[in-house]
């Protein structure tokens, strides 16, 4: 007997990995200590509240946002390695993410972030900001121009240095795959001597974090690029009625 | 070898490091790079229902304010509906009422706050539905009309607001929900809520209301990340 197909009924996101992401409490990372949680997280069925989020468009952004080289550019363009940084936004289906808001900041070429809590005596460039925002396109497509930036010490031990990285948050279409991280720059040899990178525990999930030269998609004469995939979690099928509420 | 299953994995989390106000709230990094920051109103000017203010802190194992934290908050309206396709009473829901919120902490104080509506209660999962007999007739028709579908009943969640905390020294975003400590009723029923094995563990959810500000109700929903009375964090 073949069975009626059901009306299609939201469905949930898959269980996040959390072996694949650091834990909460990473002591050489010393400001985790005391800003992890020490009871169990809650694990939750999701319900309409988890599997809905906020929806982004055109009329929020401007074209140049994606762009940091002329985003805050007052007297000419910021000092720096030009790059392209692009990539798609997937789910773990391997689907395209569409018009989702993909959002990153970064410290200018020489380390150095225009935020008054940066001390570091590397110079501000006075025609760099460090943001940028764009939607990725129908394909999950986003793409940014940026300069590279560089590495900068932090207080942790007294002598360690984040390699260079763009922190990256994106929204994906549920609250449920909310993700904030970093990319990294291939080859850079801070990397592997970094206790917030070290926090991931798994060495194939600290790969996926790293970006590789992209001699295809950066700009003769002009700037290299780096391709930079983003992977969300992905969403249940509905094979077999478990409905998350009541319709 | 088993056939493979070709799933791609999650993109593993960092933390958002201690200058996450340069991409996601510049103007209170100190510079103005954007036309219009976003998450600045959740409501809008439009829709119905009881404007509130929350404010709070996130305190960390010590017992100190974090003055480096980025929060956002995500809820429904009024009447429980989502500003998302997926929610089958979107359409209804005002223009101009977004539920998404950003808001970061004063750097000196660790206060943050938000203004808002009041979230109405949202449905929970059939799965977690009560036998028939424990809903009354009344309660099942008022949810039926509320949801335009007029013959399954319909547990309701509690209202809340689900609240996701970012910082230095937090590698992955923190889950957890607000609920409201008027709304006791409500609460109690909660699926979620009673979820929570540690009953007393269920009040750090509950924020306060402490009184008023601007003629409009004020709650305070403080945040425990480690320690005595730690908050609830949530796996989604």
């Amino acid at each position: 007997m073949i069975r009626p197909t059901p009306a299609p009924a939201p469905a949930e996101y898959h269980q996040r990995d959390r072996a694949r992401h650091p834990p909460a409490l990473t002591p050489p990372y010393k400001t985790s200590v005391a800003r992890s949680p020490r009871l169990a997280l809650l694990s939750l069925q999701q319900s309409m509240s988890e599997i809905t989020g906020p929806v982004f468009g055109h009329t929020d952004i401007d074209p140049i946002d994606n762009d940091l080289i002329r985003n805050y550019a007052k007297t000419g363009d910021p000092v720096g390695e030009r790059i392209i940084v692009h990539g798609r936004v997937l789910d773990e289906n391997a689907r395209p993410v569409p018009n989702t808001l993909v959002e990153i900041w970064q410290a200018n070429a020489g380390g150095r972030y225009r935020h008054k809590k940066d001390t570091y005596l590397a110079p501000i460039d006075p025609n760099f900001g460090g943001c940028g925002r764009t939607l990725t396109d129908a394909e999950g497509y986003y793409h940014f121009r940026t300069v590279k930036p560089g590495a900068y010490p932090w207080r942790n031990h007294v002598n360690n240095w984040r390699p260079a990285h763009i922190h990256v948050s994106v929204f994906g279409s549920s609250f449920s795959q909310r993700l904030i991280t970093q990319m990294y720059f291939e080859g850079d040899p801070l990397i592997p001597i970094c206790p917030i990178v070290n926090t991931i525990p798994d060495p194939a999930a600290i790969d996926q974090l790293i970006a590789p030269l992209d001699m295809n998609a950066g700009i003769a004469l002009d700037c290299l690029a780096y391709k930079f995939d983003i992977v969300l979690r992905g969403r249940r099928s509905t094979l077999f009625e478990n409905r998350l509420e009541g319709n | 070898m088993p056939q493979p299953l070709h799933y791609l994995k999650e993109s593993p989390s960092q933390t958002a490091g201690p200058y996450v106000h340069i991409g996601l709230a510049p103007g209170a990094a100190g510079f103005d790079i954007y036309r219009q920051e976003l998450g600045r109103d959740i409501a809008g000017p439009n829709a119905e229902g009881q404007r509130i203010i929350v404010e709070g802190v996130v305190t960390d194992g010590t017992g100190a304010p974090v003055k480096d934290v980025l929060l956002e908050v995500w809820q429904a309206d009024a009447q429980g509906r989502h500003a998302h396709p997926e929610d089958p009473r979107h359409a209804e829901v005002a223009q101009g009422f977004r539920g998404w919120g950003r808001v970061i902490t004063d750097f000196d104080t660790g206060l943050w706050s938000f203004r808002t509506v009041k979230p109405g209660p949202v449905p929970a999962r059939r799965a977690l539905a009560p036998h028939p007999e424990e809903v009354r007739p009344a309660e099942q028709e008022e949810q039926a009309d509320a949801l335009g579908r007029g013959h399954q009943q319909v547990r309701r969640m509690a209202p809340h607001i689900t609240v996701w905390i970012v910082a230095r020294g937090i590698n992955i975003g923190l889950n957890t929900r607000m609920y409201f400590d008027d709304e006791a009723e409500a609460n109690a029923a909660d699926p979620v809520l009673n979820l929570i094995e540690q009953a007393h563990r269920r009040d750090t959810l509950l924020a306060r209301r402490t009184g008023e500000r601007d003629g409009l109700p004020l709650y305070r929903f403080d945040i425990r990340l480690q320690g005595e009375d730690e908050t609830v964090f949530l796996d989604l």
